[in-house]
C-alpha cells in the first residue's frame, strides 16, 4: 500500500499538507435571472433556466438564507447568473457572511470599498471579434478598465475551437492590464455554427494552452493535468460524463452507484427554493460537457486514486492547488 | 472507566473496515499501523470517511457526529473515540 509520505519528497508533502486541510464545500448561487448580455452558448438562457424560477426579492431573506448555508456547512459560495453585478445587495448578502466568489461579465464595476477581498471571476470569449461574434460586444474593453490590476480578480477565458492558434493575443492583452487569467473550454450548448471540438482542434488547444503556461506562469493560474483532463475527458482510464460527475446537486443526486461527489453541494435558483441538477445546464450532454469546475471538481474528489506513483500525486495536488487559488484559499 | 487504546480487537476491526470500504490494497489488518495518519499518510478525505463512519455507527451503535472527523484520524484514535462512546 503506497503512502503519501513514500510518494512525496518534503517539500510535495508539505504542498500536500497546506491543502489537505482545507476541506472546501462549496456551493453556487444563482444571484438573478437577469443579464446585461445576451452571449451565444450561455448554458444559463439557452437552456432557460433563467424561467427555472421567480427570484426572491426581500433582501432579508437573502441574509437569513445565507445564515442557513453556512449552519449547512458550506464555506465557499460560488456566485453566478444571470449577471451578479446586477444585485450587489444579494452579493452582499454572502459577502459579508461567507467566503465568496464572484462570476461576472465585467461590465459594471464592483466596488473594492464595497467587497475589499471578494474573488472576482471576469468571463472573457476570446479576442474583439470573437467577442462581437459570440457576445455582441467587446466586454474586455470595459472590464479591463474596470478592474486593472486588480489584486483579487481573474480572467475566465473560455476558449472556442475557433481560438485555436490565437490564445496568445487574448493572453498578452491580460498580461498587459496585470491581471491573472484561468482557461476553460467552450461547450457549445447553442450549437453556434463552427464552434464544435474535434479530436484534432482539442489535441491542438491542449499543446498551446500547456504552451502558454510555460510562457506565462505568473498570468496563467493552470497547471498541465487540467489541461489533458479537459481536452480528454480521460482521468486515470475512466471517462468523464454523468456517472463520474462530482457537481450533481447531492439531493437530486439518485444515481446508484454513487461516484465520488462535493459534499453538500446545491446549485441554488434566485427563488432560494429550487434547486438545479448541476453547475452547469440540466440539459446539457454530459458526454460533451465541459465545465471546467466539474472536470477540476473530478480531480480533486478523486485524490486516493492518485496515490499511485508519484507524478499521480503531483498531479492532483497541482490541481487541488489551482483550485485553491482561484478561490483564494491560498495565494497565487 | 479507563478507556484502554490496546484493544487488538477493536483496533484489527477497524482496520478490516477501513481496507474493505477504501479497497485497500497491499495491506491485511494485522500489518495496518494503527498510529498511521489517514489524511495525511493514506489520503483519505471526508467522503472516505463518511463512508468507514457509516459501517462504525452501525456495527457499534454510536453516532458519529461529523464534527468529531478531527478526532478520527488514525486507527487508535477512533478505537479510543469507539470506546469512549460506548462507555459514555
Ligand atoms: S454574460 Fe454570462 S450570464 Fe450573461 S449571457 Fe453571457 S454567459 Fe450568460
Ligand atoms: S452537464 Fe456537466 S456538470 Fe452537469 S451533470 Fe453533466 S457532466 Fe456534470
Amino acid at each position: 500500500m503506497k503512502t503519501i509520505s513514500s510518494l512525496l519528497d518534503k517539500e510535495w508533502h508539505e504542498r500536500y499538507r497546506k491543502i489537505s486541510s482545507l476541506n472546501i464545500r462549496s456551493s453556487i448561487y444563482d444571484i438573478t435571472n437577469q443579464c446585461n448580455l445576451r452571449c451565444k452558448g450561455c448554458f444559463f438562457f439557452s437552456s432557460d433556466e433563467h424561467e427555472a424560477s421567480t427570484e426572491e426579492t426581500d433582501i432579508e431573506k437573502w441574509y437569513q438564507f445565507v445564515g442557513k448555508e453556512k449552519e449547512r456547512g458550506v464555506n465557499l459560495a460560488i456566485l453566478i447568473g444571470g449577471e451578479p453585478t446586477l444585485h450587489l445587495d444579494r452579493v452582499e448578502a454572502f459577502y459579508s457572511q461567507l467566503p465568496s466568489y464572484c462570476a461576472t461579465n465585467g461590465l459594471i464595476k464592483i466596488s473594492r470599498d464595497r467587497f475589499p477581498d471578494m474573488m472576482v471571476g471576469v468571463s472573457l470569449w476570446g479576442d474583439e471579434n470573437d467577442e462581437k461574434t459570440l457576445r455582441g460586444k467587446d466586454t474586455f474593453a470595459v472590464s479591463s478598465k474596470n478592474y486593472e490590476g486588480d489584486p483579487h480578480t481573474y480572467y475566465l477565458y473560455t476558449i472556442t475551437p475557433k481560438q485555436v492558434g490565437r490564445i496568445e493575443h487574448v493572453i498578452k492583452k491580460i498580461v498587459d492590464v496585470g491581471l491573472k487569467v484561468h482557461l476553460q473550454l467552450l461547450t457549445n450548448e447553442e450549437n453556434v455554427d463552427g464552434f464544435f471540438w474535434s479530436e484534432e482542434n482539442l489535441r491542438d488547444v491542449r499543446a498551446e494552452m500547456d504552451a502558454m503556461l510555460d510562457r506565462y506562469p505568473r498570468t496563467v493560474i493552470s497547471c498541465k493535468y487540467y489541461h489533458e483532463i479537459i481536452t480528454t475527458g480521460t482521468m486515470m482510464n475512466r471517462k468523464f460524463g454523468w456517472a463520474e460527475c462530482p457537481s450533481v446537486t447531492e439531493p437530486l443526486d439518485k444515481r446508484n452507484p454513487q461516484p465520488k461527489s462535493l459534499i453538500r453541494f446545491i446549485r441554488w435558483a434566485s427563488d432560494l427554493k429550487t434547486m438545479h441538477r448541476c453547475c452547469t445546464s440540466a440539459t446539457r450532454d454530459c458526454s460533451t460537457c465541459k465545465d471546467g469546475a466539474a472536470h477540476m471538481s473530478w480531480v480533486m474528489v478523486n485524490k486516493r486514486e492518485h496515490l499511485q506513483s508519484t507524478k499521480d500525486l503531483q498531479n492532483w495536488i497541482e490541481v487541488y492547488e489551482m483550485f485553491a487559488k482561484l478561490y483564494r484559499f491560498i495565494p497565487w | 472507566m479507563p478507556v484502554s487504546t490496546d484493544n487488538k480487537a477493536l483496533i484489527i476491526r477497524i482496520a478490516e473496515i477501513i481496507i474493505s470500504e477504501l479497497k485497500l490494497e497491499d495491506i491485511s489488518p494485522e500489518t495496518f499501523d494503527p498510529a498511521l495518519d489517514l489524511v495525511d499518510e493514506l489520503g483519505v478525505d471526508s467522503m472516505d470517511l463518511a463512508t468507514v463512519v457509516l459501517v462504525l455507527q452501525d456495527e457499534y451503535g454510536i453516532t458519529i457526529d461529523e464534527d468529531d472527523y478531527p478526532k478520527l484520524r488514525n486507527i487508535r484514535m477512533i478505537a479510543e473515540y469507539i470506546e469512549q462512546k460506548r462507555t459514555a
